[in-house]
């Protein structure tokens, strides 16, 4: 298999020596940018805009064998957004995202200020542990936790049953319902995406001047008040830019609920966009229209918060 | 219902802010004694926390070393005492397993060189140059980020099937390098804007040209950035799912995690021990270089996130 690997179109031609001229450093510049964007414009740039393109194309099996793409107008959209269906799903999807986010940056937070205040050996205790499951492969854990809902033998039904004394929570089945299912995909998302929130924070509590922490210790401001008007304020850079990876890694979540579908939960009560386009693999015309509506809901989450991160942060 | 009392919850609020005034004008002997105790309080908290949280990664060790029947018994064994390690052989003897090794290996390494390379070049123009353009490229790292790749799969697809490069090793690699590239870009960035400029400037006072004082000087303060970037980048292409599960539709051509979720389909409910073997031979080598570059990459991220 790894010999047949070409190599990817420009690997050859950026050399060894970066063209950094003393006398046209502007010229040098661009050419540096060169390989890059002509990576990202040639596999992100080109399918975006054609996918653009075919959000206004019939374009289902009969295309894909070869007869010419139907233009329609905004009929996949129109179509869509007629559809009570797609409205559920979409708003099924910013629900889950804003409690995913929500729900990490809590305990993102909550623990980074925990790292922070404890001794040395707890703190690497804790750090080690939420390493190992930050590094931990996406499909690796969702085995694990798959394993540990399982219906039959898994360790969260024996404890709730043994430990805690459910018994009707023997054998019960956690992705058949799916206000259920929400709860183990929350779950896992939480448990993969806090440490990396975590640490994070937790580089940026670092930041903060221990000096000015003691002034406003010396001026009587209690631990909350300098929480809320000295560490917030100064790691708030970070807090932005955490939070907005979150949500938009949140609402394009897909991996998680896939694999939680093929493990059995009924998938038209459990989708959210990501697996509904994937559903629509064999229409692109829609596919891509969904597409791009979630594109927008994505910039309206977050296009605002962007905008004020760019006035804040000089870039 | 006639007991509840809603303004208790007011109580406590005011009393929090009493002690710690009092203990930041004078720190007092039993303030400090007071602070050691919570200081002890919140260290047992973060133990059980990290318990907790490492629980699901030691599950999975555990149970690829338990035998069929101890992983069906009424009662879950904690302990991989008396194991077996029938379970790791049955993986590792699987001709699937070593196949998708190898076009997971290839996949990992092209990504790595182009991504990179072409990073590298681009934080350079971006923190080393002052040009017309210079603000909204950065702005446009930030936005490429935001495009829901989740979203764009099937138009990929589409684009790599028009140049025969579906089921190919370089297709996949292809679209990864460009979906690690900004975030791989935000993070040099960071590191080449931390090496400050003077200290070439002082090499080419000392008769280097500007090339030559970049590779002597600059080039190897930078190490560690490329590392972390590169372990960064190892980390998305080895663990990427949706993609691979798009592009490569062929069972030959599996990566890893898509290997591993046939092993899942094909044993779940019949043999987690399997399931559980497999997922640890993946995660394991992943998670030990992880932990030795983290800290780079976090640092990366903030200082990329912080600085200018």
């Amino acid at each position: 298999m790894a010999a047949t690997a070409p190599t990817i179109p420009g690997t050859a031609t950026p050399g060894t020596t970066p063209p950094v001229r003393r006398r046209r450093p502007r010229m040098g510049a661009y050419a540096l940018l060169v390989p890059a964007t002509v990576l990202i414009a040639v596999a992100l740039g080109y399918p975006l805009v054609r996918q653009f393109r075919i959000s206004f194309q019939e374009y289902g099996l009969k295309q894909q064998f070869g007869a010419a793409p139907e233009w329609v107008g905004l009929q996949n959209y129109t179509d869509l957004l007629s559809d009570s269906y797609v409205w559920t799903v979409i708003a099924r999807s910013i629900a889950f995202c804003l409690v995913n986010a929500a729900v990490t940056m809590l305990i993102g937070v909550a623990l980074a200020v925990l790292m922070q205040r404890v001794g040395r050996g707890a703190r690497i205790t804790l750090q080690v542990s939420l390493l190992l499951a930050w590094g931990t492969p996406v499909l690796a854990s969702m085995t694990v936790w798959q394993w540990l809902f399982d219906t039959q033998n898994g360790v969260i039904n024996w404890t709730l049953a043994n430990v805690f004394g459910l018994d009707s929570w023997a054998h019960h089945s956690w992705i058949i319902q799916p206000l259920s299912f929400f709860f183990v995909a929350t779950v896992i998302v939480v448990w993969m995406s806090v440490p990396f929130v975590a640490f994070s924070i937790y580089a940026g509590l670092l930041q903060v001047p221990e000096e000015t922490m003691e002034a406003a210790q010396l001026d009587g401001a209690s631990p909350r008040q300098r929480f809320w008007g000295i560490t917030i304020p100064m790691i708030r850079p970070v807090l932005s830019i955490v939070l907005l990876l979150q949500v938009i890694w949140d609402l394009k979540v897909f991996t998680q609920i896939y694999t939680l579908q093929r493990a059995g939960a009924p998938t038209r009560d459990t989708n959210l966009l990501g697996t509904l386009i994937y559903s629509y693999s064999k229409d692109f015309g829609t596919a891509g229209a969904l597409a791009t509506i979630m594109l927008v809901i994505t910039l309206a989450l977050t296009g605002f918060y962007i905008r004020q991160m760019l006035k804040e942060d000089e870039l | 219902m006639s007991t509840i009392s809603a303004p208790t919850t007011v109580g406590p609020a005011p009393t929090n802010v009493g002690p710690a005034r009092v203990r930041a004008a004078k720190t007092s002997e039993a303030g400090r004694s007071q602070s050691r105790m919570s200081r002890r309080l919140l260290s047992a908290l973060a133990v059980v926390v990290a318990l907790a949280w490492v629980f699901p990664i030691y599950w999975m060790v555990n149970s690829a070393f338990q035998p069929l029947n101890k992983l069906q018994a009424e009662n879950p064994a904690w302990l991989p005492i008396g194991g077996t390690i029938s379970n790791i052989r049955r993986v590792v003897n699987d001709g699937t397993f070593w196949q998708a090794m190898r076009t997971s290996l290839a996949v990992v390494v092209l990504v790595l060189v182009a991504a990179l390379i072409f990073a590298f070049l681009a934080a350079l123009a971006v923190s080393r140059f002052r040009f017309r353009g210079r603000k909204s490229f950065i702005l446009a790292i930030l936005v490429v980020q935001m495009i829901p790749a989740e979203g764009l799969f099937i138009s990929q697809y589409q684009v790599l099937d028009g140049w025969g490069l579906v089921n190919k090793v370089a297709g996949l690699a292809l679209v990864y390098t460009a979906a690690i590239l900004p975030f791989t870009i935000w993070m040099l960035r960071g590191f080449v804007a931390g090496v400050p400029i003077e200290l070439e400037e002082a090499g080419m006072v000392d008769g280097l040209s500007r090339v030559g004082a970049f590779f002597r000087i600059t080039f190897p303060l930078l190490a560690p950035g490329l590392v972390a970037a590169g372990v960064f980048g190892f980390l998305q292409a080895w663990n990427e799912y949706t993609l691979a599960l798009v592009v490569m539709t062929d069972p030959a051509q599996r990566t890893l995690p898509l290997w591993l979720q046939s092993l899942v389909e094909s044993n779940r409910a019949t043999d987690w021990g399997v399931v559980m073997a497999g997922s640890a031979v993946i995660a394991i080598p992943v998670i030990a270089f992880f932990l030795l570059v983290q800290g780079r990459m976090t640092s990366g991220l903030v200082s990329g996130a912080v600085k200018g």
